[in-house]
């Protein structure tokens, strides 16, 4: 299952993601992590002026708005349900222990250099690498 | 004020994700595919986030208070400690299983909600039980 390599997307796609993160940083003087904003919104902790669920309300409809105006470009594909299952439970624990995930280490905390987010982002992207080697290079596809 | 604000961040954030093509699963664990259909454009998304991501925290610290909220509140210790790794490591093998990272699926919820409102459940069900060990 391969997908088309799509660098101009890709790039457009990134530029308006540091964007929003420059945002919040400027606007908020807060990390734009979507763990950490979606944590604290279950736990009732709304921050000022209830940002985290009006951005996650933003978040979750601008999509929707978009795939109006023209389909994606890129598809979905995604894997089967034990996969779906065993990931976000893995997603919603580990970025809880390790404090954040792609957005708020990945993008944000390389952006400002941070030492932490830095090696939290190294140990994802290897951790990930060597999943996805051992799902279909080992097992090629059990799950 | 600020909830249109959120409103319309969250709305860029998401169009970007969309834009970019994180929210197809297949996609990201073809770039994390190496060794196989490798796809490298999740490069280009932190090529085009990181330095645009960069301009704003080096104006936010040139300002040294935000435009609406009171305070900055961005850590600030640097201490490299177990629970950051074993942490990270978890995310990642869940995010390759997956191909799907937190951002990404909010994106795509009302779009594949079949697919998606399961793996959120789990999500949730993973932050609550951290929250349970923690106590």
């Amino acid at each position: 299952m391969m997908t088309e390599f799509t660098p101009m997307l890709s790039v457009s796609g990134g530029i308006l993601i540091g964007l929003s993160a420059a945002a919040v940083f400027i606007f908020f003087g807060r990390i734009l992590g979507i763990s950490g904003i979606v944590a604290r919104t279950l736990n009732f902790d709304f921050g000022q002026g209830s940002w985290r669920p009006f951005f996650l309300i933003g978040l979750v409809g601008s999509p929707v708005v978009l795939s109006m105006v023209s389909p994606s470009p890129h598809g979905f594909e995604p894997m089967g349900l034990i996969p779906m299952l065993i990931g976000g439970f893995l997603v919603g624990y580990g970025t809880r222990v390790g404090s954040g995930c792609t957005s708020g280490h990945g993008i944000c905390g390389i952006s400002r250099l941070s030492k932490r987010s830095i090696v939290a982002t190294c140990s994802f992207m290897a951790a990930a690498v060597i999943t996805v080697f051992v799902v279909r290079h080992v097992l090629e596809g059990a799950l | 004020m600020t909830q249109m604000v959120a409103l319309l961040i969250g709305a860029v954030f998401g169009g970007g994700l969309y834009l970019a093509g994180m929210t197809n699963p297949s996609k990201i664990v073809n770039f994390l595919d190496i060794a196989g259909t490798w796809d490298p454009s999740l490069i280009f998304v932190m090529g085009g986030g990181i330095p645009v991501a960069a301009i704003g925290f080096f104006i936010l610290k040139k300002r040294e208070k935000p435009l609406i909220f009171d305070e900055i509140q961005v850590p600030t210790h640097g201490v490299i400690d177990r629970p950051l790794v074993i942490g990270s490591v978890l995310f990642g093998v869940g995010w390759g299983v997956s191909g799907l990272c937190p951002g990404p699926a909010f994106a795509s919820v009302l779009l594949e909600p079949a697919i998606i409102i399961p793996y959120l459940m789990a999500l949730v069900l993973g932050s609550l039980a951290y929250d349970r060990i923690q106590r």
